[in-house]
Parts: structure tokens; sequence; C-alpha cells
């Protein structure tokens, strides 16, 4: 019993430890990117990596979620005589949730990964090191560019997602299962407002920062050569998808 | 130049530095030597500020690098330059971009001038034609060099060299050995080497310093440590297995 309270107690430990030195991280790089020399191709290499290498996953994403959210939103909508609801039922499931938050699940797998694997691996060849002893704050070369690559990047790739999810649903809706064009899309412009839009690129907004500090942060303090540089990708991603998931929750709470 | 006072540091209760003291002279050529394990990567990361020590300081010109502000403290590590054990260049950028890397970020050379001081320094350490080759293209060798062409890019007065003949061959840390000597003397600079390297030892250094269990125990110029009947050292510089140093 006493074992496991104080293992308990080392967990939470741990928990603020690093919940601290994010945050630190975060100050850190919120410092640097109001002060000069700012870091612009760095910064454009980055947005290069996070949006546009990531846009064809989450075109396929957002059409493969927009088609089937149509075809169960039909499913269960014709019970009630309600299919023209269809258009609508996509565009805010979408606009609102799914493509926020899918986009950051997709960016996060191909993007946040990739950053802690490089991070950390920069970190074990000492290269990290290196940069610091040249007098270059590794913080402010490394990080700030990143940051800002995710929390700009990401409100654009959700937007394209929502667009593209909206389009497939159309598709289904339309096409496939013979709703009215015009009654789809009439619909769906009653009852989608441009707040719908906004609170799901705020969202975006944070998971851009989440996917971002948290890789650098897992590749900053990689330790133990190659498998500690697994190690660290893997925390990576489950720790962003986890502060993903717990945030959606708590932004939709605070925005509704 | 730069005095270590009483430097103390220990890493999870467990001590690495236990009241370094060491005085290095500029212009000259000290290396540190000691069994792998003792803490000489710990001591020269503290030199150049990559930890912080539990106690003790480090003067640089009477000034305490430990307690330094982040403005003053990058400006003193201009002046530094370090060869890393595995070179530590960046592998994303070519090797043109490493050597010039702290150039960019220090000075307003314009790409042409930092492109000519780069050059200029690779053919210092022997290599022409290399600059837009990528580090992975290169041999353990070449990339040690590099890193050498890096660290002396800026013409600092002191460079750290962290095991600069660790996993290369004997022919090509004698060329190492031979490098460092080169440079050394035609820049004045201070070197401060770390290693378990003896062939090394008696060929670069002015002085040399043994860490042993987190303490100097013994510091000299070279010939007197030859002479000098310390058990600790005659053991390490003979490499025996034989002696007070336990191997575990």
């Amino acid at each position: 019993m006493k074992e496991f309270f104080e293992r308990l107690g080392m967990m939470a430990q741990s928990f603020i430890n690093v919940s601290g030195q994010m945050v630190i991280m975060l100050a850190q790089s919120a410092y640097y990117l109001f002060i000069p020399p700012y870091k612009l191709r760095n910064i454009f290499k980055q947005m290069e990596f996070v949006g546009v290498k990531s846009l064809f996953v989450v075109i396929l994403t957002g059409a493969f979620t927009g088609m089937v959210l149509a075809m169960q939103s039909y499913n269960a909508l014709k019970r009630f005589g309600a299919e023209s609801l269809v258009g609508p039922t996509v565009a805010l499931s979408m606009a609102r949730e799914l493509g926020p938050v899918l986009t950051a699940l997709m960016v996060t797998g191909r993007a946040g990964s990739a950053m802690a694997t490089e991070l950390g691996t920069m970190r074990v060849t000492e290269q990290i090191d290196a940069m610091f002893t040249m007098g270059v704050n590794p913080v402010r070369h490394l990080v700030v560019p990143r940051i800002v690559a995710g929390l700009t990047m990401l409100p654009l790739l959700a937007v394209v997602t929502d667009f593209v999810g909206v389009v497939g649903g159309y598709l289904i809706g339309v096409k496939l299962l013979g709703i009215n064009p015009g009654v789809y899309i009439g619909r769906t412009i009653d009852f989608v407002n441009v707040d719908d839009i906004m609170y799901g690129l705020t969202k975006s907004f944070f998971f851009g920062i989440i996917i971002t500090l948290v890789a650098s942060f897992q590749g900053f303090n990689t330790t133990g050569g190659a498998e500690g540089v697994g190690r660290a990708a893997t925390n990576a991603v489950v720790l962003s998808c986890v502060l993903i998931l717990i945030s959606d929750y708590m932004l939709t709470s605070l925005m509704f | 130049m730069i005095e270590i006072i009483d430097l103390k540091k220990s890493f999870n209760g467990k001590v690495v530095l236990n009241g370094v003291d060491l005085s290095i002279e500029k212009g000259k050529i000290t290396v540190i030597i000691g069994r792998s394990g003792e803490g000489k990567s710990v001591l020269i990361k503290h030199i150049i500020g990559l930890l912080k020590p539990d106690s003790g300081k480090i003067l640089i010109d009477g000034h305490d690098m430990t307690k330094m502000r982040e403005r003053e403290f990058i400006e003193v590590l201009k002046r530094f330059g370090m060869l890393f054990q595995g070179a530590a260049l960046f592998d994303s950028m070519t090797v043109a971009g490493n050597v010039g890397f702290p150039l960019k970020e220090h000075t307003d050379l314009s790409d042409k001038e930092i492109r000519k001081i780069v050059s200029e320094k690779l053919r210092r350490v022997g290599l022409v034609g290399v600059e837009d080759m990528m580090p992975a293209d290169l041999s353990g060798g070449m990339k040690k060099r590099v890193g050498l062409a890096r660290a002396i890019v800026m013409d600092p007065e002191i460079v750290l060299f962290d095991e600069p003949t660790t996993g290369v061959d004997p022919i090509l840390a004698d060329s190492i050995a031979d490098l460092m000597l080169e440079t050394q003397r035609a820049l004045k600079t201070t070197y401060i080497a770390i290693t378990h390297d003896i062939q090394l030892t008696y060929k670069i250094a002015d002085k040399v310093a043994m860490l042993h269990q987190g303490k100097i125990v013994e510091q000299g110029a070279v010939e007197e440590m030859k002479k000098n009947p310390n058990p600790l050292l005659r053991q390490f510089l003979t490499g025996s297995a034989q002696g007070p140093i336990k191997v575990y």
C-alpha cells in the first residue's frame, strides 16, 4: 500500500516537473518571438514542413470524414424525415469539432513525431550543445520557428479539412443519396455561421502550440541514444494526442 | 586566464566533481587526462557553461562565468570554440553552412565574405572543395576536421576539445594531434583538451592535469609528469591494470 502511494507521489511529482519545464519553454519561446533577430528562414522552412507537407494527409482525412458523416447522419436523420439536415450536420461537425481535432491528430502523427525525432537526434549527437557553445540560443533557433509554424499552419490546415469535408459530405449527400442540392446548400448556410468556424480555428491555434511545444520539449530532453530518440517520438505523439483531446473538451466547454 | 576554484557537481546524489581546482594558462595547451567516467566531460561542459555547478567558481579573466547574465555570457561564449567528440555537425546543413554558422549568427558579413573565410579555415584544416558536401557524406576524420574548422572560425581565444582522438585510427589520431599543434601555434590560442590518449597528451600538451575521483590529483608540465612518482599517475600513464586505480 505504502509503495502504491509512493509511486503515485512520484508520478505526480514528475507530472508537475514536466509541466513546469514545458511552461518555461513556452514562456522562453514567447519572449524570443518578440525579440529580434527573427529567424524568418527557419520559420518558413517549418511552415512548409508543418503546413504544405501535411496538406495531402489532411485533405484525405477531411474528405473521408465528411463522406462518412454524410452517410451516417443520413441514416439516422432519415428515420425522422429530416434528411435535409445532413448538410448542416456535416458542416457543423466539421467546423466545430472534427476539422480541428482530426487535423491536429494527423499533424501530430506526421510532423510532431518527426520534430521530436529530429530534435532528439540533435540532442544525443550534441548538435544542440554545439549550438549553445556558439552563443546561439537553441530555443530561439529551433523551438520558436516550430511553434510559430504550428500556431499559424494548424488553423489554415483546419480550414482545408473543413472545406474538403463539406465537399465530401455534399458529394455523398447529393450525388449518392439523392438529397436536393439546393436544400443541402441552403440548409447548411442557414445553420452554420462564422462563429462556428472561428471556434474551430481558435481550437486549432491552441492545438498548433500543443503539438509543436510537446514535440520540441520531448526532443530537447532526449537521453539515451537511439532508443531515447524513439522514446521521445512516441512520448511526443501520445502526450500531444492526450493533451489535444483534453484541451478540446476544455475549449469546447469554455466556448459553448 | 581561466581559473577553476573548488568546483563541485553531483548527479542524483552521485558526486562527479568533488572540488576541482585548476588554472589554465593563456596561449598554452592544457590536457586533462583521466579514466572514462571520471567526470572529464562534465568538467569541460562546466567550463563552457553547458552545465551549472552545485558550488565553486570558474573565473575567466577574473569574471565568474557561473554568475553571468545571458547577454554577458553570450559575449564570453564568442571567445570560445569547441570540438565535440562526434564533431556535432548540424546534419541539415552543408559543410560551408556548418563552418559559417557562427559567423552568420554573430557578424554582419555578407554570404560571399563568409564563404571566403569558411574556405580559408577549411584549407587550414586540410580540406579543399568540400564546402557543398553534407556531413553524412564525410568520413569520421573529415568530420573532426570540419568540426575543428567550425570551432576556430570566429578566431576564438580558447578552444575546447572533447576526446579529439577517440574513435579514430592511430594514424588519423596523429594527424589530428599535428593539426591541433599547427593551428594552436599559428593562432596562439588557448587549447584545453580532455582525453585518455597518452600519445596525444605527450605530443601536444604544455600542461597535463589528471582528474581522479572528482579531483585534480596531479598537474604540471609533461616532463615533470613523466617523472612524477604518484602511483595513480604512474598507473595511468603506463596503462597498467595493476595499481591503486581499481578496474571496475
